[in-house]
C-alpha cells in the first residue's frame, strides 16, 4: 500500500508538472495580451508595462519563473483587479462552494431515495418514467435549461431572483442576507441539482438492482425479516457503500465552480471569476484556475482510488 | 462449369444465413426495445427535418426582409422571424445541419483515434504504451472545458475563417474525447490478447496488422459501437455550449448553440423567446434520442457492460 501511494504520488506530481507546462505554452500561445487589448495606452507604455510583467521574456524563462513562484506558493498578480491570484480565489471559492454543496447535498439525497424506490420495483410503470427522467436530465443543454428556467420562473411568473447573489443596492445583515442569499441561490441549486441527477441516480439504481440480486438478501427475507428492515439495513448499505468512490471524483465541482451556471446566473463565484478574465486575458488567474483545476482533479482521482480499496478490502492497490 | 455453378447455388444462401443471424438476432432483440426505437425514430426525424426540410422552405435564402423583423410565431413563419427578418424555422433546420454534421464528425474522428491508439498501446505495450498512455492522462487531466475555451480563444486570435471554424471545432472536440475511449479499448485489448484465439493466430504466424486489424478490433466493435451512439449526444453538447459563449462555430454559419446566443440579449431573451427556445429544444430532443437509442443499443450489443 505504502509503495503503491509513494510510486502514485510520484507519478501524479510529474502529471501536474507536464499539465502545467502544456497549459502554460497554451496561454503564452494565445496572441494578443492583457496590455494589448488595452487601447488607452501609448507604444512606449505597453513596452514599459511588459517589461514590468516580464512578458517580453521567451516563453520558457517564464514559465521558469511562474513554476519557481507557484512552487513558493505564489500564483502571481492577477493584472485586471491587481491582487494576487490566491487572494481572489480565496474572495470567490466560498460562493462557488456554497452553491456546488447545497446542490451536491440535494443531488446525492434525491438519487438516492429515487434509484432505490426504482430498483425495487424495477420494470413498474414508475421506473420507466425514471429512466426517462434519467436519460432526460442526462441530455439538457446546461445553459439552455438555466435560461429556460430564468425565463419562466423569474421574468414571467417573478417567483425567483433571475440572477446575482444578493439584490442589487441591498446591504442587508444578519438574517435578512442569509434569507436573501437563499432566495437567489434557489434557482441555480435546482438547475445544478436537476443535472447532476440523472448520472447518479442512474447509478444508485443499477447498484441496488445488483444488491437485491444476491444471496444474503435472500436470506434476509427467508429469515422473515420485515421487507423494510431488508430494503433498508441489508440493501441499501451494500449498495451505498461503493458510491463513496464517486466523493474524490466531486472534488473539482465541488471546489472548481462552474464556469457554466455561474456565468448564465451571475454568481460571483470562481468560474464566473473565469469567464470575466478570458474575456480580458489576464493570463496570470487564467493559468492559476487551470492549474487548480488540474490539482483538484488528480488528487481526485487518488482520493477515489483510496477509498475504493477502503469500500472493498479484496481490491488490491 | 455446371456442376461448379450448382455447388456455390446450393451453398451461397445458406452461408449468409449463418453470417447475418447474429446481426438479426440483435436487431429483432433492438426492435422489442420500444423505448430505443422511439428514440431511433426520434433521431431520424431530426436528420430527415435538417437536411431535408430547408429544400420545402421558401426562406432559404435567408433574405434581410425589413417588413418582417422580429416577428412572434405566425402562420407565414411558423417559429417566427428573427431582427433581420429571417424564418427561425428555417433557421434552426439549417442550424440542425451543422450541428449534427459537427456531432458526427467528430464521433468519427474521436472513435478512429481512440480505437486506434488505444488498440496500438494495449496490443504492443512496453515504450509505445507509456506514451500514448501518459499523453491521454495529460489530457484528462485538465478539465475538458476551460480546454476548449482555450482552444476556442486562440481560434478568434488567429482569425480563422467562420467557414472553416466548423471544422476546427470538430477537431477540437475530438482532442478532447479520445483519451476517455482510447482508456477503454486499451483495456479490452489487454483482455483479448490473452486469449485462446489470439494464442491460435500466433501459431498460424500471422503478421500484427492483421492480428490487429482482423482479429482483436472486430471483438470490440459493438463496443465501440454503443461508445460511438452515446460519443454523439455528448459531441452535440459541448459543441452547443461552446458556440454559446461565441467559442466554437460563429455566424453567419447557424448552429443551435449560436443561435440560443440571442438570449444574451435582454430583450430578445424576456420578449422574444422564440429566437431561442426552438434550437435549445432541438438540442435537447436529439441529444435524448440519441442517448435512449444508445442505452438500447449497448443492452443489445454489449449487455456485460453497465454504467
Amino acid at each position: 500500500m505504502s509503495t503503491y501511494l509513494t510510486k502514485r504520488m510520484l507519478y501524479m506530481l510529474i502529471i501536474l508538472f507536464a499539465a502545467s507546462l502544456l497549459i502554460f505554452c497554451l496561454y503564452a500561445l494565445t496572441p494578443g495580451d492583457f496590455i494589448t487589448g488595452n487601447i488607452k495606452l501609448t507604444a512606449e507604455r505597453k513596452a514599459e508595462l511588459r517589461e514590468i510583467y516580464g512578458l517580453n521574456k521567451p516563453v520558457l524563462e517564464r514559465y521558469g519563473t511562474w513554476m519557481n513562484n507557484a512552487f513558493h506558493g505564489d500564483f502571481g498578480y492577477s493584472l485586471a483587479q491587481q491582487k494576487p491570484v490566491l487572494q481572489l480565489f480565496g474572495d470567490y471559492i466560498w460562493n462557488s462552494f456554497l452553491l456546488a454543496a447545497v446542490s451536491t447535498f440535494l443531488t446525492w439525497l434525491i438519487a438516492v431515495i429515487i434509484g432505490v424506490i426504482s430498483a425495487y420495483k424495477q420494470y413498474s410503470w414508475f421506473d420507466t418514467l425514471v429512466m426517462i427522467a434519467i436519460f432526460a436530465a442526462m441530455s439538457l443543454p446546461s445553459f439552455f435549461i438555466g435560461l429556460f428556467l430564468i425565463k419562466i420562473l423569474a421574468v414571467d411568473l417573478k417567483w425567483l431572483p433571475p440572477g446575482g447573489m444578493m439584490t442589487t443596492g441591498s446591504n442587508a445583515t444578519g438574517f435578512a442576507y442569509f434569507k436573501e442569499v437563499v432566495h437567489h441561490m434557489t434557482l441555480p441549486v435546482i438547475v445544478m441539482t436537476l443535472l447532476g441527477l440523472g448520472s447518479l441516480t442512474r447509478y444508485f439504481r443499477s447498484n441496488m438492482i445488483d444488491v437485491l440480486k444476491q444471496d444474503y438478501i435472500r436470506t434476509a427475507r427467508a429469515k422473515g425479516l420485515k421487507e423494510r428492515k431488508v430494503l433498508f439495513t441489508h440493501a441499501l448499505r451494500n449498495a451505498l457503500l461503493p458510491a463513496i468512490t464517486l466523493v474524490g471524483f466531486e472534488l473539482p465541482a465541488l471546489f472548481g465552480g462552474s464556469i457554466i451556471i455561474e456565468q448564465i446566473f451571475n454568481w460571483p463565484g470562481i468560474g464566473q471569476l473565469y469567464m470575466k478574465s478570458f474575456g480580458l486575458r489576464d493570463y496570470p488567474l487564467l493559468m492559476g484556475f487551470t492549474m487548480f483545476l488540474a490539482i483538484l482533479t488528480v488528487i481526485g482521482t487518488l482520493l477515489s482510488d483510496i477509498l475504493y480499496r477502503v469500500a472493498d478490502p479484496r481490491v488490491r492497490l | 462449369m455446371a456442376a461448379d455453378s450448382r455447388v456455390s447455388e446450393i451453398t451461397a444462401p445458406r452461408v449468409n444465413l449463418r453470417k447475418s443471424s447474429l446481426f438479426r438476432q440483435s436487431l429483432r432483440r433492438l426492435l422489442h426495445n420500444k423505448l430505443a426505437v422511439a428514440g431511433f425514430a426520434v433521431v431520424l426525424f431530426m436528420f430527415v427535418l435538417c437536411f431535408i426540410g430547408p429544400f420545402f422552405s421558401p426562406y432559404t435564402d435567408n433574405k434581410i426582409n425589413m417588413a418582417m423583423m422580429n416577428k412572434a410565431p405566425n402562420l407565414q413563419h411558423w417559429l417566427g422571424t428573427d431582427a433581420l427578418g429571417r424564418d427561425i424555422l428555417t433557421r434552426v433546420m439549417q442550424a440542425g445541419r451543422i450541428s449534427l454534421t459537427v456531432g458526427l464528425a467528430s464521433m468519427v474522428l474521436s472513435v478512429f483515434l481512440g480505437a486506434l491508439l488505444g488498440a496500438v498501446a494495449g496490443y504492443y505495450g512496453g515504450l509505445l504504451d507509456q506514451i500514448i498512455m501518459r499523453i491521454a492522462d495529460l489530457l484528462m487531466t485538465i478539465p475538458s472545458l476551460p480546454l476548449l475555451f482555450i482552444f476556442g480563444a486562440l481560434l478568434s486570435e488567429w482569425k480563422i475563417k467562420a467557414d472553416y471554424r466548423m471544422y476546427i471545432v470538430m477537431l477540437m472536440l475530438s482532442m478532447v474525447n479520445w483519451p476517455g475511449l482510447a482508456r477503454m479499448v486499451r483495456g479490452q485489448m489487454l483482455s483479448l490478447r490473452e486469449r485462446e484465439f489470439m494464442q491460435a493466430a500466433v501459431v498460424l504466424g500471422l503478421r500484427d496488422r492483421r492480428k490487429l486489424f482482423g482479429h482483436l478490433l472486430p471483438n470490440i466493435v459493438p463496443l465501440l459501437i454503443v461508445m460511438a451512439t452515446l460519443n454523439i449526444g455528448g459531441a452535440i453538447l459541448s459543441e452547443s455550449v461552446l458556440s454559446f459563449f461565441g467559442l466554437g462555430v460563429m455566424p453567419p454559419t447557424p448552429t443551435w448553440g449560436n443561435m440560443i446566443d440571442a438570449a444574451n440579449n435582454i430583450l430578445d431573451f424576456q420578449e422574444r423567446p422564440w429566437l431561442w427556445i426552438p434550437p435549445g429544444l432541438s438540442i435537447f430532443a436529439t441529444v435524448i434520442a440519441i442517448n435512449i437509442f444508445g442505452d438500447g443499443l449497448r443492452d443489445v450489443l454489449d449487455p456485460k457492460q453497465k454504467r
